[in-house]
């Protein structure tokens, strides 16, 4: 499988990373390479085999239903690039 | 006595207990080593405040004849993927430039509960991505080490931990932080002639740890020996309920239990691990470390890791895809850096500031991540790797019927030049290739100093154990630390 300029704008919008000609020009090469290097993972027979979900062995734990944050807006707000009225602010998303 | 600028955590904690000198002195010394070591570009930040505030609270503890903590009156350096309180955190990226948490990790918060105290934050790969320290936003660390050759070449310490790498081989600080995702502790531990240990998936907490990829990352320590990491480890490791992949079990004292008697242990040498092209050095070395462990009491037998190729592919979709699911967070609305253009919306707003915030390399992994967790994809690449790392883990499984351990060389070469690599993503990554398996399987794997090449540079030799098994991997490094007799050390230059 390799992949052409229009699918590295596609994937680079998915990413949501703004990228020029230039710059996805010089992605189809290098994302080739790369991919073209891991399908070698293709040739080994999985049919049997179950995907990793954890390395070691351990049970998710449940706690109680209790609150044990909160009362820390400003603190979540310190870093905020834009923080108005105790909210973060972002540009206008509806018309 | 030796100057306390060359001692480890044991010789600072044994003189400070015996009243040779002040923690004071000896944060007042590193504090100095930092400021003189500018050249190696090592620091993001210096927090000498921090290390003297320790200080003083180990001499006062002293004074009052409380019982002082394992890492009592060692100033250390904290690599900036930990999350500090009040100290600005970038993790080398542009896009948290001005990042200031407002809590602290859980490692930084255990190792200042033991008494350390911190000189600064360390410079490192853009969030742990890379493994030469050159995908910082805030430029290249500079290894102490040159090559014998009269050149004066600016050589990698190796990453994704450059900078602590640095700091503690050119005793700049007695020991350091490092985080492991595929080789971060260990690839630079090797390059710069140090000990580095990453422990068993889920010893150390992830909280407050920038996450570059959660099923792999683990924080560990970088010291200039055994000992020393051991005792760190124990101050940096234990349950938290903050991370849902720690794991509830006691901390053993490794430190007390250090025995470089190997006998009855049995050695495994991974015949996949013999790659094309190695150089003769690392060959040769390798043969010493078998015989060094054989000297300590240890049988030594062949082991077969079928699917050890397999996992450098595996990981470079495994890692990339976790990666471009964790750092989906940097949108330019909650902290960081945001680049709003003039007149765009919010779609516009998450894309310029991630062109402008993210490295090239983090980019690639990003995109490369996007690709394979994308429809049409995901079990093709994402699926097919995960079945290959359960492969992979089974290998080392079965391994352990015929042994307790496994010896390898750290890292296909020493450390290279700056700009060497930097060009071909793929040669770079390749340096892994001898770490990366065990991260996959979640392993305990540590790097120990056990000779130089023809060069006069360092070479590491890895030792990787059983799951939990953190003892025997500290055992075996020492009976190598205790043959190899690495005592070569950086002359200082900058």
């Amino acid at each position: 499988m390799s992949i052409d300029k229009e699918t590295v704008k596609k994937i680079a919008s998915l990413s949501r990373i703004a990228i020029t000609e230039a710059e996805a020009d010089a992605f189809v090469p290098e994302l080739n390479q790369i991919l073209g290097w891991v399908e070698q993972l293709g040739e080994v027979d999985t049919s049997k085999v179950e995907p990793m979900t954890a390395v070691i062995p351990n049970q998710l734990r449940l706690r109680e239903d209790v609150v044990t944050d909160g009362e820390i807006r400003d603190k979540i707000l310190a870093n905020a690039p834009i923080a108005e009225h105790g909210f973060f602010a972002v540009p206008k998303v509806i018309e | 006595m030796t100057a306390i600028f060359e001692m480890g955590i044991v010789g600072i904690r044994s003189g400070i207990a015996d009243g040779d000198f002040t923690a004071k002195e000896v944060a007042e010394t590193f504090i100095a080593r930092v400021s003189a070591a500018k050249p190696l570009n090592a620091f993001l930040v210096e927090t000498p405040e921090h290390a003297l505030a320790a200080a003083e609270a180990t001499d006062k503890a002293k004074a009052a004849g409380e019982d002082l903590g394992k890492m009592a009156g060692v100033p250390i350096g904290m690599k900036d993927l930990f999350c500090t309180k009040g100290v600005e955190t970038t993790a080398a990226s542009g896009i948290l430039k001005g990042f200031v948490p407002q809590y602290e990790s859980t490692v930084s918060a255990n190792l200042f509960k033991a008494g350390a105290g911190m000189l600064g934050k360390l410079n490192l790969d853009q969030f742990a991505m890379g493994s030469s320290n050159e995908t910082s936003a805030f430029g290249n660390v500079i290894s102490p080490w040159r090559r014998n050759d009269g050149g004066n070449a600016d050589l990698t310490p190796g990453g994704s931990s450059g900078g602590s790498a640095t700091v503690v081989s050119g005793r700049i600080a007695p020991a350091a932080t490092g985080t492991d995702t595929g080789g971060s502790i260990r690839q630079p531990a090797a390059f710069t002639g140090i000990t580095g240990f990453k422990p068993t998936y889920g010893r150390c907490s992830r909280w407050g740890t920038i996450a570059f990829a959660s099923s792999l990352d683990q924080a560990g320590p970088m010291a200039h020996d055994v000992r020393d990491c051991a005792i760190m480890l124990g101050s940096m490791a234990g349950f938290d309920a903050k991370d849902s992949t720690s794991l509830d079990l006691p901390v053993p004292d490794w430190e007390a239990a250090l025995n470089s008697n190997l006998a009855g242990k049995k050695i495994g040498i991974p015949k996949e691990y013999r790659v094309e092209n190695m150089p003769a050095d690392i060959d040769a070395l390798w043969q010493k470390g078998i015989e060094m462990l054989k000297d300590a009491g240890a049988t030594i037998v062949d082991v077969s890791l079928p699917h050890t190729k397999y996992a450098l592919p595996a990981y470079y979709i495994i890692a990339p895809a976790e990666a471009s699911s964790n750092l989906s967070r940097y949108d330019g609305v909650r902290y960081g850096l945001r680049d709003l253009p003039d007149g765009a919306g919010l779609q516009d707003m998450y894309a310029a500031t991630r062109e402008a915030g993210f490295g090239d390399e983090v980019k690639r992994r990003i995109m490369i991540g996007t690709y394979v967790l994308s429809a049409g994809y995901y079990d093709a690449y994402y699926t097919q790797a995960q079945k290959v790392r359960t492969l992979i883990a089974q290998d080392f499984d079965k391994a352990w019927n015929s042994c307790d351990l496994l010896l390898t060389p750290t890292a296909p070469s020493a450390a290279f030049g700056l700009g060497e690599k930097m060009d071909d993503p793929l040669a770079m990554y390749l340096n892994d290739v001898f770490t990366v398996p065990s991260s996959l399987a979640g392993l305990p794997a540590m790097s120990v100093p056990a000779g130089l090449d023809g060069k006069g540079l360092p070479l590491g030799l890895q030792i990787i154990g059983k799951a939990l098994d953190e003892q025997s991997v500290f055992n075996a490094g020492l009976a190598i630390e205790e043959r190899a007799g690495f005592v070569a050390k950086p002359e200082q230059w900058w």
